[in-house]
């Protein structure tokens, strides 16, 4: 049963046993093991009216382990409240359940955090590249992809080498 | 290149009271002449300088001045290929296929500190410079370029259009 009110984020914390869960910039943040993303997620819609999936990224952090942050945005539109919802995973292993059967949108968001940041989205059985290309080799927003390196597909003009 | 007189016919002119029958010039001013005033442009346009090439080209800065007023969206058709905007590796094969197609001669313009070296796209993504995958007649800085310094760029290439050979090659040239 959906539930709406002033005190959702409350009754959100309160249902996944989070009673702690920080805010940080002014959005509530719920972490969970990469093995309750889906249930969770499942729940925030059904059970909260969280039906908007507005964004899949992730963080590096090259020094920690595990190395990656994996991060959704979920948007409440009727209490107009959002959510976010991290889950932590190793360069080892970097694979979360994908969200495709619960949102449409994460089938292009999760192709995106796949080209960038090299994260597997289990279930989701398109992650062809979107914003790069075929033969890139590497994921440009990690931490150590080097910042100038160049992948050209066309062959630079022998005059204009640098 | 040696001189050569080219007949002129004058219009209504009419017998010995026409002001002028010939005149006397070089084949590449007089060609170089005609060129300079008849730039088609083919606006490549990826980024927010298009924003810029907008206002350049319309009325209050006019490039119909300088004979550049009417862009062609065919390559076959165009004289100038005006890069306005970042182009990304992913883009590359486009710009050249598209500046392949154009028919000689062409020129090419390099718009915004982006089309020029990159601009502060220096990452995975953007080319650091169109010079790398084709070769540019006038480079125009800014972020964007002010209009004047567009029009300036475009009086340089018209400088460098006459002053360049203009190879013919027909029974007559």
């Amino acid at each position: 049963m959906t539930t709406y009110g002033a005190d959702i984020l409350d009754r959100v914390k309160e249902r996944f046993g989070q009673a702690g869960a920080p805010v940080e910039h002014a959005i509530l943040v719920l972490a969970f093991a990469p093995g309750e993303i889906g249930a969770a997620a499942r729940a925030l819609r059904d059970e909260f009216g969280f039906e908007l999936l507005l964004d899949v990224t992730a963080v590096d952090w090259p020094d920690r382990d595990p190395r990656f942050d994996v991060v959704w945005h979920f948007y409440a539109t009727r209490n107009r409240v959002r959510v976010r919802v991290k889950t932590a995973v190793a360069l080892s292993d970097p694979v979360v359940p994908s969200l495709t059967a619960l949102y449409g949108s994460a089938a292009i968001m999760e192709r995106e955090c796949h080209d960038m940041y090299g994260i597997g989205f289990e279930g989701n059985a398109d992650l062809r590249p979107i914003l790069l290309y075929e033969g890139f080799v590497g994921h440009p927003l990690r931490k150590d992809y080097p910042k100038r390196q160049e992948q050209p597909l066309v062959p630079y003009r022998e005059e204009a080498k640098p | 290149m040696n001189g050569r007189v080219i007949p002129i016919e004058v219009a209504g002119g009419g017998g010995k009271s026409a002001a002028f029958e010939y005149l006397t010039t070089r084949k590449d001013e007089l060609v170089g002449w005609a060129r300079k005033f008849s730039i088609f442009p083919y606006p490549f346009v990826t980024a927010c300088c298009a924003m810029e090439f907008m206002a350049v080209s319309s009325s209050p800065y006019d490039t119909d001045r300088f004979g550049a007023a009417l862009p062609r969206f065919s390559p076959r058709q165009a004289d100038l290929l005006m890069v306005v905007g970042t182009v990304t590796h992913k883009q590359a094969p486009i710009l050249l296929k598209v500046w392949e197609q154009m028919c000689e001669p062409k020129w090419v313009m390099a718009f915004g500190v982006c089309a020029t070296s990159g601009g502060f796209y220096q990452n995975y993504a953007a080319v650091p410079g169109i010079d790398r995958i084709v070769p540019v007649d006038v480079y125009i800085p800014g972020c964007p370029p002010r209009p004047e310094t567009v029009i300036d760029g475009i009086m340089q290439l018209q400088d460098k259009i006459a002053r360049s050979q203009h190879l013919i090659v027909n029974d007559r040239f």
